[in-house]
């Protein structure tokens, strides 16, 4: 008898002869996932993953909190997993009903809102059998395990459509019992879909927007213009924070601070009012490719979304895109800002994105931005731009942070 | 390396060598509970007393009305809503400054919700109280009035003498409580002279430790604490006192107060100076603290350049100020203060807060003003704009 975690996935179980190769990322990134909290055995097993501690101490609750942040994962349960002994089951089913049921009773009487909610707790049984040997089938085993909960804990009754809580019985090689699943986010293993460059600006949309392609399986590395001393040292501690936060889920990023005033005011003193945040759009797209063409990355990423502010119209988008060829994801484009703050909230970047050093840019940002520029006009605003150089420059001076959960 | 040059000393200052010294000392050897019977208790209770003698003295006080609290904010506080609570009867009105602290003004804010009656009195274009908008206001229900005497924005001064005696004339039985945070240590006052019930003041502002204020409570004055436990400091302020921090304070009180003549005299010739320089430079510039205000509080609006940017290029030059104004497109940051002046925004949004103290030199203001000259044309983004314009042609 030993308590193990099991995980299940969801997506990756349709992707056919490649399945191997997304599982074993899956299972590289639990183990990275779960380092730090003691030796474990990560063992893959008909399409689910289960996970066995060696050490008697090993905090499962610390490790489910990680796993949910792990992408690829559907859901996982902390299970009990015994023989496969009808009497066995019966004996350890009992037990762990028995604690599931006091504290669902507990937490239903410290919640105020059920007062009058009477002293039982509803239930059923669902049993899988994996292991055609076994002498019982599956309706069986829920009929007579059922029964037999029931008789033994006073305060259960049957209900199999709306039920308080479902008692689960695996049947396989072992069997394996639990009470709850832990629903994860689902998505794909992070690096088995390349790796995009994110425009990281420290407001709300551009972490929801990373953490929507690294879901997908994307490893995600990020850019921050910095304008110091137009915008404060604080800007940059908030950016590695916001890293920090997405590095939970993406374990490791690799932030690059770009040096942007001399840039700006450039642009400032250069090009007319109403295209400077299109022009410096522009720029800062143009250094992000050339980060991500080093870096071996396959997109950019930006928190974009259609419709937002001047530089993020149809027209300007497109004016944005025209100077890179690399794919430009754009995951939060048909979102509206509360769908987006319901993201931010979820993977606790909120918090630190609405701080109040964004880019003291105000400065720079024109009073009257042009909502439909074109091409043409733009790049013949650009003409008296020395941008090669100051590219060039940046990027060299560009200082990188690893940064880790 | 860079040289230092910090004029943010309203906000915080650099502690006294001889303060941090001493602290070390006796938290490493004087660590008793003052509250114990014992020995260690006693030196530590002795330290105490000694702190409390020292700052009495230095205002003129008797040992009895000064109460250690944790800071500026804490005191007045303790002196707003821990009077208020103890005598109910005075009545429901109290009066206050639109230009006080946030430690202030937040307090009468909270009070005008629980059902107090507030007026929140306003001040000349050069930050003084009006007079008779007061005498208007004052009346029998009055049970507090709260006055910031040196403002932490501009350095503006009240007459607290003008205000005790239109006090006098309407009802003797309104308080007078000031905040003297940016006053203690730098201007002399005498609580008891001045007519003055409640006094708040804090340690590290006179490059004493943080953490550490204190509230002169005059004679016949009844308080009630703002929170409850061992009955520490004659049992307005529960809980273990912050021994070394205590002894620091009074150190710094001591270290402050024998030179406030010649350290005041200082400072007025490094604001005479800096004023002097700014007008030999080709920059636009306002400055908003007016005659006869603290010479430690220098406040100067650049128009046309935001407050934080400038803050921040100067930092880069190792030049340390402060904003009153936050640069931000979010919220609505305009400093309380300013905008009481009725400046106008362009102005209220570039004002920068130079703050001396002892530590400061004659170079280090020739320095800053150089430096000012230097980079304002290179980061007014409007006048960029201009000479752009202007090469186009």
């Amino acid at each position: 008898m030993k308590k193990v975690i099991l995980v299940r996935y969801g997506e990756i179980i349709l992707k056919g002869l490649n399945r191997p190769i997304f599982e074993d990322r899956l299972m590289t990134n639990i183990r990275k996932s779960l380092a730090g909290l003691g030796k474990v055995d990560v063992i893959r097993s008909q399409a689910r993953i289960f996970i066995e501690p060696h050490d008697e101490d090993f905090d499962f609750d610390k490790a489910v909190e990680k796993l949910i942040k792990v992408f690829g994962i559907v859901s996982v349960s902390i299970v009990l997993k015994i023989d496969s002994d009808f009497e066995q089951i019966k004996k350890q089913s009992l037990i762990m009903a028995q604690k599931h049921v006091e504290n669902l009773l507990r937490t239903t009487k410290q919640s105020p809102k059920c007062q009058e909610q009477s002293e039982i707790i509803s239930f059923k049984v669902e049993a899988k059998r994996g292991d055609k040997s076994f002498p019982m089938q599956s309706p069986q085993i829920c009929a007579e395990l059922g029964g037999y909960l029931l008789e033994n804990i006073p305060s259960l009754r049957v209900d199999v459509h709306k039920p308080d809580f479902i008692f689960f019985v695996e049947v396989r090689e072992n069997t394996y019992i639990y009470c709850d699943i832990i629903p994860s986010n689902g998505g794909l293993p992070i690096g088995s879909n390349g790796k995009g460059v994110l425009l990281l600006s420290g407001g709300i949309d551009s972490p929801a927007a990373g953490w929507m392609m690294a879901k997908r399986g994307m490893s995600i590395e990020a850019v921050h213009f910095y304008s110091y001393p137009y915008t404060s040292e604080r800007a940059k501690d908030k950016v590695i924070s916001l890293a920090k936060i997405l590095a939970k889920y993406c374990y490791r990023i690799k932030l690059h601070i770009v040096p942007f005033t001399e840039i700006q005011l450039e642009i400032n003193d250069k090009c007319p009012e109403e295209l400077l945040t299109i022009i410096m759009r522009r720029v800062m797209m143009k250094i992000a490719e050339r980060i991500a063409l080093k870096s071996e990355a396959q997109a950019l990423i930006t928190g974009e979304s259609l419709g937002q502010v001047a530089s993020q119209t149809p027209q300007a988008l497109a004016v944005t895109n025209a100077v890179v060829s690399l794919p430009v994801f754009r995951p939060l484009i048909g979102m509206d800002k509360n769908e987006v703050i319901e993201i931010a909230r979820k993977i606790g970047t909120y918090e630190t994105s609405i701080l109040p050093y964004e880019d003291c840019c105000t400065v720079f940002v024109a009073k009257h931005p042009k909502t439909k520029p074109t091409l043409s006009e733009t790049e013949k605003s650009e003409e008296d731009l020395h941008i090669e150089e100051m590219i060039e420059k940046a990027i060299n001076d560009t200082e990188i942070i690893i940064v880790t959960e | 390396m860079l040289q230092e040059i910090y004029f943010d000393n309203s906000a915080t200052t650099r502690q006294f060598d001889e303060v941090t010294k001493l602290m070390a000392d006796v938290a490493r050897n004087t660590y008793g509970n003052p509250s114990s019977l014992h020995t260690k208790g006693i030196e530590a209770e002795r330290l105490i007393i000694s702190a409390r003698e020292t700052i009495a003295n230095l205002l003129g006080a008797q040992p009895q009305e000064i109460y250690f609290t944790s800071g500026g904010t804490e005191s007045n506080n303790l002196a707003i809503r821990g009077f208020l609570d103890a005598n109910p009867r005075l009545g429901k009105h109290i009066i206050t400054t639109q230009i006080e602290h946030p430690s202030v003004l937040e307090v009468y804010r909270q009070l005008e919700k629980q059902g107090y009656d507030v007026d929140y009195i306003g001040v000349d274009k050069e930050g003084l109280l009006d007079i008779n908008q007061l005498r208007e206001k004052l009346k029998s229900e009055t049970a507090l009035i709260s006055i910031i005497l040196v403002n932490n924005e501009t350095g503006v001064i009240q007459q607290i003498d003008q205000i005790a005696a239109v006090r006098d004339d309407i009802n003797m039985k309104t308080v007078i409580h000031v905040d003297a945070v940016q006053a203690y240590g730098k201007i002399s006052i005498r609580p008891e002279k001045a007519g003055i019930g409640l006094m708040s003041v804090s340690s590290h502002k006179i490059h004493g430790p943080k953490g550490l204020g204190a509230l002169y409570v005059s004679r016949g004055i009844k308080l009630n604490p703002l929170f409850y436990g061992g009955g520490q400091e004659s049992l307005l302020r529960s809980g273990t006192e912050n021994v070394p921090g205590i002894a620091g304070f009074g150190l710094a009180s001591k270290l402050t107060f024998e030179q406030l003549e010649d350290n005041y005299a200082k400072v007025v010739m490094l604001k005479g100076l800096f004023i002097d320089r700014l007008k030999s430079t080709s920059l636009d510039y306002h400055v908003l603290s007016p005659e006869g205000s603290s010479a430690y509080i220098l406040s100067i609006a650049f128009e046309d350049v935001k407050a934080e940017v400038l803050l921040h290029h100067l930092e880069q030059k190792g030049i340390y100020v402060s904003t009153g104004s936050a640069c931000s497109s979010r919220r609505n940051s305009k400093s309380h203060v300013l905008t009481a002046l009725n400046l106008p925004s362009g102005i209220i949004d570039g004002t920068i807060r130079f703050s001396f103290s002892i530590f400061n030199t004659e170079e280090e203001v020739i320095k800053a003003v150089h430096t000012l000259d230097e980079i304002i044309p290179a980061i007014d983004i409007n006048r960029r704009h201009i000479l752009r314009r202007n090469s186009n042609r």
